[in-house]
């Protein structure tokens, strides 16, 4: 487990500091606010590559809705969210995954 | 500019023309074949539900192809498909510039890892308490 924490911020590029920022203003503001870890689950995994193939990993960041999950929810790191979308994006292209949903 | 790139090739074929997706497939990798390019994985997919109807079908038999070449022939290839009224969509993606970027990044991690076993475990267990024991001293 700690091996997994240290190797996260250097995978992500960094973001130790920025992540610690981020909790102490969520806890700031009012504490009304659902305590959510914010982990990048690819960076856990040390995901490098997102296939657009792999349909059923892609559904878990599609809501109702057919919209990606913002970073703000899923947790995700700015490298593995990019990559993210954009498999979601091909995907969409070659009907594997829809745009919309009603 | 000589170095080989690769890619992959995903067409989906119209299910009404089920027993030609073998015969589309081969024509296909000719194509590749014929234009210089290696055809490395020729992988049928199956037939599965599209997410919204493409030309009024609401399915298709999904082929992928990953081709090494220059990149002619998957303009000619891209050219075939257009043309082809079995094909219902075609998607081609580069991906050797990717994967060479995962290589690169595995590789560092597993070089990071060897250069220090036990330091890790060293560095991460003592850095809480004392933390703990900065707070405390700062409390009383």
């Amino acid at each position: 487990m700690s091996a997994n924490y240290e190797d996260r911020p250097r995978g992500g590029g960094g973001y130790e500091g920025d992540d610690d920022g981020d909790r102490r203003s969520m806890g700031g503001r009012g504490g009304r606010r659902i305590h959510r870890r914010r982990v990048c689950r690819f960076c856990i995994d040390k995901v490098d590559l997102i296939d657009f193939k792999d349909v059923r990993l892609l559904q878990n960041y599609l809501p109702e809705r057919g919209k990606i999950l913002p970073r703000r929810i899923s947790g995700n790191c700015a490298t593995h969210q990019r990559m993210l979308a954009e498999a979601i994006k091909r995907a969409r292209n070659i009907a594997l995954l829809p745009y919309t949903t009603d | 500019m000589d170095t080989k790139r690769q890619y992959e090739v995903v067409f989906i074929v119209d299910p009404t023309a089920d027993d030609e997706v073998a015969r589309l497939t081969d024509n296909f990798k000719q194509v590749v074949t014929d234009q210089g390019g290696v055809v490395t994985k020729a992988e049928t997919m199956g037939k599965r539900q599209l997410a919204y109807e493409i030309l009024h079908q609401k399915e298709g038999t999904f082929v992928l192809l990953e081709i090494e070449g220059s990149g002619r022939e998957i303009a000619e290839l891209e050219r075939r498909m257009r043309v082809n009224d079995r094909v219902l969509r075609y998607l081609t993606v580069r991906v050797d510039e990717d994967r060479r970027r995962a290589d690169k990044l595995k590789e560092r991690r597993t070089r990071k890892a060897a250069k220090r076993p036990a330091a890790v475990a060293a560095a991460a267990a003592p850095r809480r308490p004392a933390a703990m024991d900065f707070t405390d001293r700062n409390g009383e």
